[in-house]
C-alpha cells in the first residue's frame, strides 16, 4: 500500500538487509549453541579433533556438574553395583559418586543474593524515584548525577575500601554483605529508570486522589505504584541480571559461604584437567534464565541499558 | 588458652569413640587445593569423623585460584576454614599476621614432637622465623617437583635406535638437565603410532605461581641462590649470576623447542592432560600427582616411570607441599586441634601414605618397606633431600608476582634478555624489601 | 532522543493540592523516601571513596595487621606515574578500548541500518542478536577460552577451515601478537548489539518527512545518508561510545577469564593490574592511589566527552 512512499525500502533491499542480518544472527549464535552442545558431550568428544558436531549425547557433563566423585578400586566396584543411571555414567571411569558438588550451593547463593538485592534496590529505588519525580528536592540534579557517577568506578577500585570495611564489620563472605553491595550498585540504575517511568505517569491522577482525601502515601501506594508496575518489573529484571552476572565483587569478597556461580563455574574441574562438558553444563544452566528474561524484556531493553537516556 | 582445657582430656579421648559424647560435636571445614590428594584426605578423614563425632566439610579450590582465594579469605578474617592446608610460602605471613594459631603449647601438651617428622619438611612447612622452634603448622604433605615419562616409548627398539642415531647416546632417564632437553627435542614433532607427539609439558602459567615453580626447577640445579649471604637480602650477583642467566635461557629454549603448541599458560592440570592424552614423552609435575598417574588406565602402570628433577651443576628440586594449620579466626579451634592431634598419629600417617598422600612422618619414611612401596617412593626421598623453596617472607606474594611477570615476559612473551629479566627482578624485589624495612 | 530525566528539574506540587494533603508533609515524605537511598550510597560509595583517598597517601597493606601505617604523602602517585610498566598497561587498555569501540560502532551501525529496512521478522532477529550482551562476562570469557583452544577449539577450526592453515599453528590466547585481538573479538561479539540497539533507536527517531523533503530536492540516496542519516544518528552513536568507553575502561571479568592478562603482560588491562596490586600483592595504599588515578581519568575523559556530546546535540 505504501509502495509509493520514498522512505519505504524496496523489496530487493529488504531482502538483502534481511539476509545479512540473519546471517549475522546465526554466526553470533554459534558460540552459544556450541557451549550448549558441549554440555551434552562426553569429555572425550568435547576435546576431539576435528570438533564433533554429530555425537552421541550423554548427561555426563550434568552428572559431573552436580556430583563429587572419587576413583575406587575394582573390588569395591564389583561389590557395589550401580544403583541408578547416574552411577552407571560415572562407573565408566571406575568412579563412584560420593556426594553432591558445590554447584547447587553456589547457584542457590546466586538466587538469594540476586533476588535479595533486587528486592532491596527496587524497594528503595521506587521510593527515591518517586520523591525525585514529584517533590522539589534541593540539589536534585546533582544528587541524581552523583547517584549515577558511582557506576563509573572500576569495581576493583570500589572493592578495596569495601573489603576493609567488610572485614571490620564481619560482612566478608556473607549473603547480607553481598546483598547490600549489589543494592548499592544497582540503586543508581533503579532510581534513574524508575524516575523515568514515574515521570511518564500523569501527575493529575494522584493530585485528584490527594484532593479526594488520600494521604500522600496512599496516593503513592494506590495510584502511582499500579501504574508503574511494568516499569518496576522491567527495572527489577535489569537489577537481577546485573547481580546474577556480577563477577569482580564476588571473586574478591566471597570465598565459600556466599560465593555466587560466576566465580565458581570457571573453576569446575574434573580429576586432572578441566572438565569442559561440566563447565558447559554449568554455563548453560546459568545462562538460560538470563536469555529468557532478555526475551521478556525486549521492549524495555534499550531504556535499561542506557540508564533511561534513550527511550523509544 | 582455650586449647589448654582440651589438652588433658583429649589424649585419652582420641583413642576411643567415647569422646563424641563428652565434647560438643562440631562441623569442621578443612580448606585445601582441589587435587588427587584432597580426595584421599576425604577418605582418610572418615576415620576421624567416626572417632571424634565431629563432622568434616571440605572446601577444595583449584590450584590456579587457591592462593588467591585462601589468602584473601585469611586477610579478610574469614571463618570459612577451621583448618587450612596452606602452601609452604604462606607460613611467614600466616605467622606474622596472626592468621595461624601457634602450635608449640599444643604440641608440648599432646606429646607431638617435631623430631618425628622429616627435618626438611618441618623446616619448610612449620617454622617461622625459618628454622626456629616456633611452629605454626604440622607437616601434612611432603612434595617436590619431579618428572615422569613414557616408559613404553623409551623402551621401544625403533625409538631407541633412532635416538642413538640422532644423539649417539642411549635413550634412558636423563642424568642432567641438558640431557633431558636433548631427549625432549628428540621427541618433539615425532610420529609415534601415527600421531604427532611432543617433547615435554612444563609449567608456563602466568596467573598464580606456575612458571616460577617451573623455572626454579632449572635454576636450582644450576646453583641459583636468592641471596649471597642468607638473611642479608643481598641479591645482586646471586639472583642474576651467570649460572642463573644460563638456567633461565635453558628454560626458554626448552619452552620454545620441546613443548607442545599452545602450552603458553599451563600448569598442573595442563601437564597432566598433555601426558594422559599421549601428547608428550615427558612432563614435569608435583609428586602429589604420581599415585594418580600410576593408576591411570591409559598411560599408567608399566607405561609410566618417574625420575627426580635432574641435576646440572648440582642436585636441586623445587619444593612443594603443605603443612596443616589451625585458622586463628575459627570458632572451633578445639575441634580443629583435635584433628591435628589425630592426623599426627603414626597409624594415620601410614594410612595417609597408603591412600596417596605424602606423609612426612619419619615412621613412614624410614620404614624399610617404604622405598619399594611405590615406584616413585625412592625418587620422592631423593627429591626431598635436595629441595629448595621460594621466599617464605610475609611479603611472599609480592615477590612471587614480580617473578611471575619477569619470567613470563621473557620466556613466553619473548621480551628482553635473560639478564635483563633477572636484573629487573632484583629491582622489583629490592623495592619490596625496602618497603618491608628489611633493606 | 527524549529529554534526559536530569534535564527536567523536579517540579513542585501545585500549592492548591499541597494544602489539601493529609498526613505527613511532602517535605517529610520526600526525605523519608530519598533518605535510605542516600544513606546506602553514603555508606557504600562515598565513605569508601573518601577512605580510598585517605589510604592513597599511606603505605598501608591490608594483609599486614599491626604493621605501622605511615603517611608517605604523594609517594604512591609518584611511583605509579613514573612506572613504565603501568604505562604499558595503559597502552594495552587503550588498544582494547579503541578497537572494540571501532568495530562495535562499525558493525553495530551497519546492523542497525539493515534492520531499519524493516524486513519481515526483524524484531525476532534483533532479539536473537541482542542475547550475548546480557550474559555473564565471566562465564562468556570462560567458554570463549574453550573456543580458542589451539588443538580442539571451534574458533581455530573454523579459521583453519577457511584459510587452510593448521588449527594448532596459531594460538589466539597464547601468542603475543594475537592475544590483544582475541579479547577485542570477544568483546565485539558480546557488545556490538548494544551499539546496534542505540543506533536503531537513533535511526527510528528520524522523521520520514525529512527524507521526503530531500527526495523532493532530488538529493541522491548517498547524499541523504551523509547529510541526514549520519548527523541525526550521531548523538545516539556518541552516547553508545560513551557507555562502551566507560564499561571497557573498567573491563575486568571477561579478560581475566580469557587471558588473565597474559601472555607476559600483553593483555594486562589496568583493572587486572590493579587487582594484582590490591588483592594479590596487598599494597593497599599504593592500589588506592592507582584507583584514584583511574577514577579521575575516567571521570575527566567522560566529562569532556559529555560536553562534546551536548554540543553535537545542540546543533
Amino acid at each position: 500500500m505504501s509502495s509509493f512512499s520514498v522512505t519505504e525500502p524496496s523489496k530487493r533491499s529488504k531482502w538483502f538487509a534481511g539476509t545479512l542480518v540473519i546471517l549475522y544472527a546465526l554466526i553470533t549464535m554459534i558460540p552459544l549453541a556450541w557451549i550448549m552442545l558441549t554440555g551434552f558431550k562426553s569429555p572425550a568428544d568435547a576435546i576431539s579433533y576435528p570438533p564433533k558436531v554429530v555425537f552421541e549425547p550423554t548427561l555426563e557433563g550434568y552428572v559431573n556438574l552436580f556430583t563429587q566423585r572419587t576413583r575406587q578400586t575394582q573390588e569395591y566396584l564389583d561389590a557395589n553395583p550401580p544403583e541408578n543411571w547416574r552411577d552407571e555414567i560415572v562407573r565408566q571411569y571406575d568412579m563412584v559418586i560420593v556426594g553432591p558438588s558445590k554447584f547447587g550451593e553456589r547457584f542457590l547463593n546466586s538466587v538469594i543474593i540476586g533476588f535479595g538485592s533486587t528486592f532491596l534496590s527496587i524497594f528503595l529505588g521506587t521510593l527515591a524515584a518517586y520523591a525525585f519525580s514529584r517533590f522539589k528536592i534541593p540539589l536534585a540534579d546533582d544528587l541524581l548525577f552523583f547517584i549515577l557517577s558511582t557506576r563509573m568506578m572500576p569495581p576493583i577500585a570500589v572493592a578495596i575500601p569495601i573489603f576493609l570495611m567488610y572485614r571490620q564489620l564481619g560482612l566478608s563472605d556473607t549473603h547480607l554483605g553481598m546483598i547490600l553491595l549489589y543494592t548499592a550498585v544497582n540503586i543508581s540504575l533503579a532510581v534513574w529508570l524508575l524516575k523515568g517511568f514515574i515521570d511518564e505517569i500523569p501527575r493529575e491522577y494522584e493530585e485528584a486522589a490527594l484532593i479526594d482525601g488520600y494521604t500522600r502515601f496512599q496516593a503513592f501506594y494506590k495510584v502511582v505504584l499500579p501504574q508503574a508496575a511494568t516499569g518496576i518489573a522491567s527495572t527489577a529484571i535489569f537489577c537481577l541480571i546485573f547481580a546474577w552476572n556480577e563477577y569482580a565483587f564476588a571473586v574478591l569478597l566471597t570465598s565459600g559461604t556466599a560465593q555466587t556461580a560466576p566465580p565458581f563455574i570457571p573453576t569446575i574441574i574434573g580429576v586432572g584437567g578441566l572438565d569442559w562438558p561440566a563447565v558447559a553444563a554449568g554455563a548453560t544452566i546459568f545462562l538460560i534464565p538470563v536469555m529468557i528474561f532478555t526475551i521478556l524484556l525486549r521492549k524495555h531493553l534499550l531504556r535499561g541499558i542506557t540508564f533511561g537516556a534513550v527511550r523509544k | 588458652m582455650k586449647n589448654l582445657k582440651l589438652a588433658s582430656a583429649s589424649a585419652l579421648a582420641i583413642a576411643s569413640a567415647s569422646f563424641a559424647s563428652t565434647a560438643q560435636a562440631d562441623d569442621l571445614t578443612l580448606c585445601w587445593a582441589a587435587w588427587d590428594p584432597a580426595n584421599a584426605l576425604v577418605e582418610l578423614s572418615k576415620e576421624f569423623e567416626a572417632q571424634s563425632g565431629h563432622t568434616m566439610s571440605f572446601e577444595f579450590i583449584p590450584w590456579p585460584n587457591f592462593a588467591d582465594r585462601m589468602l584473601n579469605e585469611l586477610n579478610s578474617g574469614g571463618k570459612l576454614c577451621d583448618l587450612l592446608i596452606g602452601d609452604s610460602q604462606w607460613i611467614g605471613g600466616g605467622a606474622e599476621n596472626g592468621h595461624y594459631v601457634k602450635l608449640n603449647d599444643f604440641f608440648d601438651n599432646q606429646g607431638i614432637s617435631m623430631d618425628d617428622f622429616a627435618p626438611a619438611t618441618v623446616y619448610a612447612y612449620s617454622t617461622w622465623p625459618k628454622g626456629t622452634p616456633n611452629y605454626y603448622a604440622l607437616p601434612a604433605m611432603g612434595d617436590a617437583n619431579g618428572w615422569f615419562y613414557r616408559r613404553d616409548w623409551f623402551g621401544r627398539d625403533d625409538i631407541k635406535a633412532a635416538f642413538k642415531e640422532a644423539t649417539g647416546r642411549d635413550l634412558g632417564e636423563p642424568k642432567s638437565q641438558k640431557e633431558m632437553l636433548e631427549i625432549a627435542q628428540f621427541f618433539q614433532g615425532r610420529e609415534i603410532d601415527g600421531k604427532t607427539v611432543y617433547g615435554a609439558a612444563i609449567f608456563t602459567e602466568r596467573g598464580s605461581e606456575g612458571i616460577t615453580m617451573g623455572v626454579t626447577s632449572a635454576l636450582y640445579p644450576w646453583g641459583f641462590k636468592y641471596e649471597n649471604t642468607p638473611g642479608a637480602y643481598d641479591m645482586e650477583g646471586a639472583v642474576n649470576s651467570p649460572e642463573a642467566v644460563e638456567a633461565l635461557e635453558f628454560y626458554k629454549e626448552f619452552y620454545e623447542t620441546a613443548t607442545p603448541p599452545g602450552y603458553t599458560n599451563s600448569y598442573m592440570g595442563e601437564s597432566l592432560d598433555a601426558f594422559k592424552s599421549g601428547q608428550v614423552a615427558m612432563a614435569m609435575n608435583w609428586f602429589a600427582f604420581f599415585p594418580g598417574l600410576y593408576a591411570d588406565p591409559n598411560t599408567g602402570g608399566d607405561k609410566i616411570d618417574f625420575f627426580v628433577n635432574p641435576p646440572q651443576n648440582q642436585a636441586g628440586s623445587t619444593l612443594g607441599g603443605q603443612g596443616i594449620s589451625v585458622v586463628a579466626y575459627s570458632d572451633k579451634q578445639d575441634a580443629a586441634l583435635e584433628y591435628i592431634k589425630w592426623f599426627a598419629n603414626p597409624d594415620v600417617q601410614a594410612k595417609w601414605w597408603e591412600l596417596g598422600g605424602y606423609s612426612a612422618h619419619n615412621s613412614v619414611l624410614n620404614d624399610p618397606g617404604f622405598v619399594d612401596s611405590q615406584p616413585f617412593a625412592g625418587d620422592f626421598l631423593d627429591a626431598m633431600g635436595g629441595v629448595q623453596d621460594f621466599w617464605q617472607e610475609p611479603a611472599y606474594a609480592e615477590l612471587l608476582l614480580a617473578m611471575q611477570k619477569r619470567i613470563h615476559d621473557y620466556v613466553v612473551a619473548d621480551q628482553g634478555t635473560a639478564q635483563e629479566a633477572l636484573d629487573k627482578l632484583i629491582e622489583d624485589w629490592t623495592e619490596v624489601f625496602e618497603d618491608e624495612g628489611k633493606l | 532522543m527524549s529529554d534526559t530525566p536530569v534535564s527536567r528539574a523536579a517540579r513542585a506540587t501545585p500549592p492548591r493540592v499541597a494544602r489539601k494533603i493529609k498526613g505527613l508533609s511532602d517535605r517529610a515524605i520526600a526525605w523519608i523516601f530519598v533518605g535510605p537511598t542516600i544513606f546506602l550510597l553514603l555508606a557504600i560509595n562515598i565513605f569508601p571513596l573518601i577512605w580510598t583517598i585517605q589510604l592513597s597517601f599511606t603505605n598501608y597493606k591490608a594483609n599486614r595487621i599491626g604493621r605501622e601505617v605511615k603517611n608517605i604523602g604523594l609517594r604512591n602517585y609518584e611511583r605509579i606515574l613514573t612506572d613504565t610498566d603501568i604505562w604499558l598497561n595503559m597502552q594495552a587498555t587503550a588498544h582494547f578500548l579503541f578497537w572494540t569501540i571501532f568495530f562495535q560502532v562499525l558493525i553495530g551501525f551497519t546492523l542497525a541500518y539493515l534492520i531499519n529496512k524493516k524486513f519481515k521478522g526483524n524484531d525476532l532477529w534483533t532479539t536473537i542478536i541482542v542475547l550475548p550482551m546480557m550474559l555473564s562476562p565471566a562465564v562468556v570469557g570462560n567458554f570463549w577460552k574453550f573456543l580458542y583452544q589451539p588443538q580442539i577449539g571451534l574458533f581455530n577450526y573454523i579459521v583453519a577451515f577457511f584459510t587452510g592453515k593448521e588449527p594448532s599453528s596459531f594460538e589466539m590466547l597464547g601468542s603475543v601478537n594475537l592475544a590483544p585481538w582475541s579479547i577485542v573479538i570477544v568483546d565485539t561479539w558480546m557488545w556490538t548489539p548494544f551499539v546496534m540497539l542505540i543506533c536503531l533507536a537513533g535511526l527510528r527517531s528520524i522523521p520520514d518527512y525529512i527524507y521526503e523533503a530531500a527526495e523532493v530536492d532530488r538529493a541522491s540516496k548517498l547524499r541523504q545518508f551523509f547529510t541526514i542519516t549520519i548527523p541525526m544518528v550521531l548523538p545516539f552513536l556518541m552516547l553508545a561510545v560513551l557507555f562502551r568507553g566507560i564499561e571497557n575502561f573498567k573491563m575486568f571479568d571477561l579478560v581475566v577469564q580469557l587471558t588473565g592478562g597474559g601472555p607476559g603482560s600483553t593483555t594486562e588491562l589496568t583493572s587486572i593490574n590493579l587487582k594484582r596490586e590490591a588483592f594479590e600483592k596487598w599494597r593497599t595504599g599504593y592500589a588506592s592511589a592507582y584507583a584514584i588515578i583511574l577514577f579521575v581519568t575516567v571521570f575527566g575523559l567522560a566529562s569532556i566527552y559529555v560536553k562534546a556530546l551536548n554540543k553535537v546535540k545542540e546543533r
